[in-house]
Parts: C-alpha cells; sequence; structure tokens
C-alpha cells in the first residue's frame, strides 16, 4: 500500500510516498536536499511558504498566509482557485524543536464540525540532505474515510479537474 | 473505499489479501500459512466479504476464496491522486531549499574572502 514515483534530473532522486498508517492516519515521507536548518525555515516562515505550498498545476493559490511559529500560537492558510471563493486551514501549534520537530492541529475551516486533526512533522538531518516524515492523525476514522468517501463520488459525478481540487484541499 | 481501508487497516487481513493475490485457496489453506485457527480465518474472510475485497466460489467440494481487485484499484487511485499532490508540492518546496542553500554556500564563501 506503499505508492510512490521518482523524479529524475540527474541527480539525488528524491521520492515522496504516502501510506495510510492506520485507520485515522496518513504518512507522507520525502527527503529534501537541504540541511534540516533550511527545510524547517521553508516549512514554518509565512513569506517562504508563499513559495511552495500551493500545488501549482491545480492552479491553486496561496492567497494568505500567517504564522505565530511559538508554541500556542497559530497560523492560518487561506487559498483556492478563485480568490472570491477562498478556503482556509489554521490551528495552533503545540509542539516546535527548532530543525527537528513541529506538532500543530489542523483545521479544515469548511469543515469545522469534523474537529482537528493533528500534523507531527519530524525533520532528520543526514549528510547535509534532510528526511521529512509528515504524520497526519485525523480525529477519527469516520473523517478520514467520509473525506475519501465525499472525494470519490464526487470524482464520479463531476469532472476530473473537480475531484483534484478537493484533493488539494485535504492538504 | 471506506470499507477497504477498515478492512485492510487489521493486519491479519491484510496477510490474507496478500496470500490471496497468488490465487484462489480454502479456508483451511489460509489457515494454515498465515498460522491463525480456522474461526479467526472466517471471521477475517466474512469482513473482507463485505468489504467487497473476497468472492467465494464452490468449486467441486470446497469453499475457495479469491481477490476482487476493483476496491483495491479504486484505493490505488485515490492514494495515488492524494500522493501526486504531495510531490508536487513537495517538489517546489525542494526547488525553494536548494536555492536557499546555494545562497548561503555562496554567502558563506563570500564572506570567507573578505
Amino acid at each position: 500500500m506503499l505508492h510512490e514515483t521518482g523524479r529524475s534530473e540527474g541527480r539525488a532522486i528524491n521520492r515522496t510516498t504516502v501510506e495510510r498508517a492506520s485507520d485515522r492516519e496518513l504518512l507522507v515521507t520525502r527527503t529534501f536536499n537541504a540541511r534540516a536548518r533550511i527545510v524547517f525555515d521553508a516549512m514554518t516562515k509565512p513569506e517562504l511558504v508563499k513559495r511552495w505550498w500551493a500545488p501549482r498545476s491545480l492552479g491553486v493559490t496561496l492567497f494568505e498566509c500567517d504564522a505565530d511559529v511559538r508554541v500556542g500560537g497559530s497560523y492560518r492558510y487561506v487559498f483556492g482557485k478563485d480568490p472570491a471563493k477562498p478556503m482556509a486551514f489554521s490551528g495552533v501549534y503545540k509542539e516546535l524543536v527548532p530543525h527537528t520537530r513541529i506538532v500543530c492541529a489542523e483545521i479544515f475551516e469548511p469543515m469545522r464540525s469534523a474537529g482537528e486533526a493533528i500534523v507531527t512533522i519530524s525533520l532528520e538531518e543526514r549528510d547535509g540532505k534532510t528526511h521529512v516524515v509528515e504524520r497526519l492523525f485525523y480525529p477519527s476514522k469516520e473523517v478520514l474515510d467520509g473525506t475519501i468517501q465525499s472525494g470519490m463520488e464526487r470524482g464520479m459525478r463531476e469532472s476530473l479537474d473537480q475531484l483534484d481540487d478537493l484533493v488539494a484541499s485535504l492538504g | 473505499m471506506f470499507e477497504t481501508f477498515a478492512a485492510l487497516a487489521e493486519p491479519n487481513r491484510y496477510r490474507i489479501v496478500e496470500l490471496l493475490r497468488t490465487g484462489p485457496r480454502a479456508v483451511n489453506e489460509i489457515g494454515e500459512k498465515l498460522h491463525l485457527n480456522q474461526p479467526q480465518v472466517s471471521k477475517h474472510l466474512r469482513v473482507l466479504k463485505e468489504a467487497g475485497l473476497v468472492d467465494v466460489e464452490a468449486r467441486a467440494q470446497q469453499r475457495l476464496y479469491e481477490l476482487r481487485p476493483q476496491p483495491l484499484r479504486k484505493m490505488h487511485g485515490w492514494l495515488e491522486r492524494y500522493r501526486r499532490v504531495w510531490e508536487e508540492r513537495f517538489d517546489q518546496l525542494d526547488e525553494l531549499v536548494e536555492e536557499l542553500e546555494a545562497k548561503e554556500k555562496s554567502r558563506a564563501a563570500r564572506d570567507r574572502k573578505k
């Protein structure tokens, strides 16, 4: 159930894997060609997050990005295709170990009643590269399954494009 | 979809599915190969059947369980789509951190020259 493909550009091939680790969690892994300090900054500083977070091929833009990066501080990412119809992820930082670990809550605002997911990001530096494991722990099996299922049903009725939209919104 | 994930989240059921990938099997055969007793195997097969992951087929004196690949394909399709979003996002992040890394190194080199 591990899904991965490579990207080859004549240097290190970095793969992104997504695995359903249990009925409530997804694990996403990736190695980056930079030191942990730099990856950590790129993942937390709003001016840097703006440069990579939105999957561009889906036409998604990150309109606003605010982050008060300290324990108890909150963040909010406002994004979408159409600025008139923005969506947002927001939450509070629960743990921060510089260059090593980020734990935060994540609420998808259009589905606030579904509760918050807990996102744990671990960074491990090896030989100047950084291995990142992002663990998304959903409030319940039903939320993760429901998200998946609504995505599937919608996909059958609507265009593939819109399904991509929905998947992108899963964060 | 929903049931597919739930059914596969149990390790022994996952092992049964892996075993059935090699071909249809009878309950006792599954139990022997995976060191599970028959009631356990039957219980797991029932869940897998409800999730649409296996079908049962009567052949001679035996009831053989075989894999139905459709739910697995559907799930794979979903995970693959999800993975592609992350991959694009992370490719963009990789580009950025490489750029930052290079900038920092050239700045350090300049500072050394001074």
